[in-house]
């Protein structure tokens, strides 16, 4: 419903001249908008209100600049703001003598043990020791659960089964360490409720025995407007230093980020983005500030294409779709310089409005594709990539034994691309569909 | 029994408490003032019925001031009770007599508590005197097997299961042929949690709904979303794309025993219109019961 917060405040700003200063209405008016995506966002309901005072302190009296328009100078002020809300990204504290001990703390189901396991092959790949340890001891599993992971990953994990107090636990791994030489030791704790005071009684004993560098809260980013209570709670008992937010990868907005930064303090460490064990994400502030108002990641993909595009080839592209002269050789070149902005879903997330599109195209599928429509251009000569009219049955048979697909294959390759000529011609009408059935695979 | 039940409810109060509560004391006998909305609001938004339900449920509350010359809003309560009440979609109620097999699928995101519902629905069906059969088909989460295992030797219920990392449609197949020939009522599929987001494992789901509907006629008999309480607008787009890959037929509602206050069933419920069929409210078998949404509303004013 908010997915486009910029169109929303240019609506708001559009009577409004292009010169001058924001006047207190003028703001206030904007700033509803920005309250209602907040919110929808996750963000706790108090956090707004604070956050959206600081905001207009800020933008009223502003002086509209020639480059931007008032719902972009607003946008930019709140995206600044959330930037600071947000803060930089830290890294893990590992000063003092080894080994150092990074305490997880949460909730049930918030994601510690895959987390630990994903922390330990981090700490692994930048030259550490990890040790795992098995704290959970209440969880039907946990223990297993972590020993599997350990194994699978080939980190050693200090278990103990379930029959000893986690705080003894703990402590035994501690010791373990020492003698053995690792250099970290990640503590894997129960899930448990911050109102649940014997259990956080608990973890305040394990804090007390291991003096850890870290203790880190692992925090759903799907969580809603309880968010502020808990990590309060958990940073009263156990005094957090930091925050990993886990299942980042879905399409919820984690608006719980800035709830817990406000009421914590303590930076956000870590992103978790998927189920393979190495896909945990150091935390970038400007990607979750403009995912959070459902701006997309056009930064970053403005950045990756400046990078990895080719200007001059675009260029030449772009004027060849709109003359309608584009061919197979011109499709090859864009595929190219596609895949070289990374994995097709990674694009479709970064785009506003397009992430939903995930749903629709499977981007394994997709890529899959893609390589298959490669290798037929590949297979081609010169000759019928720049005029695939001609192709017959028999140079068809060709290309497909030479791909290493069929000729079916290579038939809906120049359907798609027939249709991809069309839509070109749209375009450059005024009318288009984008890529979504380009991609859409079988 | 009757302990269990008091100890849901007790875990409720505290969920009605910290939220509701604060309603029903701003519901006492006062007069309506322009304050009490944004108050209203605040309060609403906090229990996570989101930006669109809340103000949904205020402008249909305002009509009625308006309509019928509310002043008082102790007055307001019974009006906002209804309106509430009206966005739960009321379920069928289980047929717990039939000697026909009864499959259920349970499907969610990863956390939200599938493995350990799986487990009190054991219990709670054993309870009304069906017998049960669990299905472990999470194949993909590390040790997920063992962790049903261990919840199925406390309610005293088979489970079948396979090698980590095996077909789940496979163990579905295996686990509705033994039921079919033990007679079993009630089998329970636990599935592994992917996010709604996850083309792959949502088609993945699909096949192992379709391995069901395959191995027992009529199957599955239910499919349901276990939602975590503590989630926020996020539910509603989870239960949308659950709903659309396996036909969600309810929702169980999980951890409302912590401070959350799982106003999104509201969205979820009217929107989709899903019933909510059980609320889990702690780490015991017992700790799961019929979601009663008259009760659960009047709870809100308690």
């Amino acid at each position: 419903m908010f997915d486009n917060l910029t169109g929303k405040l240019q609506e708001v700003f559009k009577k409004l001249s292009k010169r001058g200063k924001l006047s207190e209405a003028d703001v206030d008016e904007g700033l509803r908008e920005v309250r209602l995506a907040l919110l929808e966002a996750d963000v706790n309901f108090k956090v707004v209100k604070e956050f959206l005072a600081r905001v207009r302190v800020r933008a009223v009296g502003v002086e509209v600049s020639e480059a931007l328009n008032p719902a972009q100078q607003v946008i930019k002020i709140v995206h600044e703001e959330l930037l600071t809300t947000l803060g930089t990204a830290a890294p893990l504290d590992l000063s003092g003598p080894s080994p150092h001990v990074i305490m997880l703390v949460g909730l049930q189901g918030s994601g510690k043990t895959t987390t630990a396991a994903k922390l330990a092959v981090r700490l692994r790949s930048i030259g550490n020791r990890p040790l795992l340890v098995a704290a959970d001891t209440y969880r039907p599993a946990a223990v297993a659960q972590l020993e599997t992971l350990g194994k699978q990953l080939n980190v050693p994990v200090h278990s103990e089964g379930v029959g000893k107090a986690p705080p003894e636990i703990c402590s035994n791994g501690l010791k373990k360490a020492r003698e053995q030489a690792y250099s970290v030791v990640v503590l894997d704790t129960a899930g448990r409720l911050a109102i649940d005071d014997q259990m956080m009684a608990e973890l305040e004993a394990i804090k007390q025995i291991t003096k850890p560098n870290e203790v880190l809260l692992v925090s759903d980013a799907m969580t809603g407007q309880d968010a502020v209570r808990t990590a309060e709670e958990f940073h009263r008992r156990v005094g957090l230093t930091g925050l990993i937010l886990t299942k980042v990868d879905g399409d919820a907005r984690g608006g719980a980020a800035i709830s817990i930064r406000s009421v914590t303090g303590v930076p956000i460490k870590f992103m978790g983005i998927g189920e393979k064990t190495d896909a945990l994400e150091v935390f970038h502030p400007d990607r979750l500030a403009s995912r959070i108002l459902g701006m997309g990641d056009m930064l970053t993909l403005i950045e990756k294409a400046q990078e990895n595009f080719d200007q001059d080839e675009a260029a030449k592209a772009a004027q060849k779709m709109m003359e309608a002269r584009f061919d197979m050789e011109d499709f090859l070149q864009q595929l190219q310089q596609v895949k070289k902005l990374g994995p097709i879903s990674g694009l479709l997330d970064m785009i506003p409005g397009l992430g939903g599109m995930k749903q629709q195209v499977d981007p394994q599928q997709a890529e899959a594709q893609m390589k298959r429509i490669e290798a037929i251009i590949n297979s081609m000569t010169p000759d019928e990539r720049h005029r695939p009219d001609i192709l017959n049955g028999g140079r068809k048979r060709r290309i497909a034994r030479g791909s290493g697909t069929t000729v079916q294959d290579v038939n809906q390759l120049l359907r798609e691309f027939r249709e991809m000529q069309k839509m070109m011609k749209q375009f450059s009408s005024g009318k288009g569909r984008g890529l979504a059935n380009m991609f859409r695979g079988h | 029994m009757l302990e269990r039940v008091k100890s849901i409810r007790d875990a409720l109060t505290r969920t009605r408490q910290a939220a509701f509560g604060r309603v029903a004391t701003l519901l006492g006998a006062t007069e309506i003032t322009p304050e009490f909305w944004d108050e209203l609001e605040a309060l609403l938004i906090q229990a996570d019925l989101g930006v669109e339900t809340t103000a949904d449920i205020l402008e249909k509350a305002k009509a009625h001031v308006k309509r019928e010359g509310i002043i008082r809003t102790d007055a307001l309560k019974s009006v906002l009770k209804a309106e509430l009440r009206a966005m739960l979609v009321t379920a069928e109620p289980l047929d717990l007599t039939t000697d026909d097999l009864r499959v259920v699928l349970i499907v969610g995101t990863n956390g939200s508590g599938k493995t350990t519902s799986i487990a009190k629905l054991a219990a709670w069906f054993k309870g009304q005197g069906r017998s049960v059969l669990l299905a472990a088909a999470d194949t993909f989460r590390a040790a997920a097997g063992d962790q049903l295992d261990v919840w199925a030797d406390r309610a005293g219920v088979p489970v079948i299961g396979g090698q980590p990392g095996s077909d789940p449609g496979a163990i579905v197949y295996d686990a509705l042929q033994a039921a079919q020939s033990r007679k079993v009522n009630v089998v329970l599929i636990d599935t592994a949690g992917r996010l709604h987001t996850k083309f792959n494992l949502m088609q993945e789901l699909k096949k192992v709904r379709n391995v069901t509907a395959k191995a027992a006629a009529g199957a599955p008999h239910e499919t349901w979303l276990v939602l975590d309480g503590t989630t926020g607008q996020n539910a509603l787009a989870q239960a949308q794309q659950f709903k659309a890959a396996v036909e969600v037929t309810g929702v169980i509602i999980t951890k409302l025993d912590g401070t959350a206050k799982g106003g999104m069933v509201f969205a979820v419920s009217h929107q989709l219109q899903l019933p909510i069929r059980f609320i889990a409210t702690g780490e015991k078998l017992g700790d799961i019961a019929l979601f009663d949404a008259a009760a659960f509303v009047d709870g809100l004013f308690e």
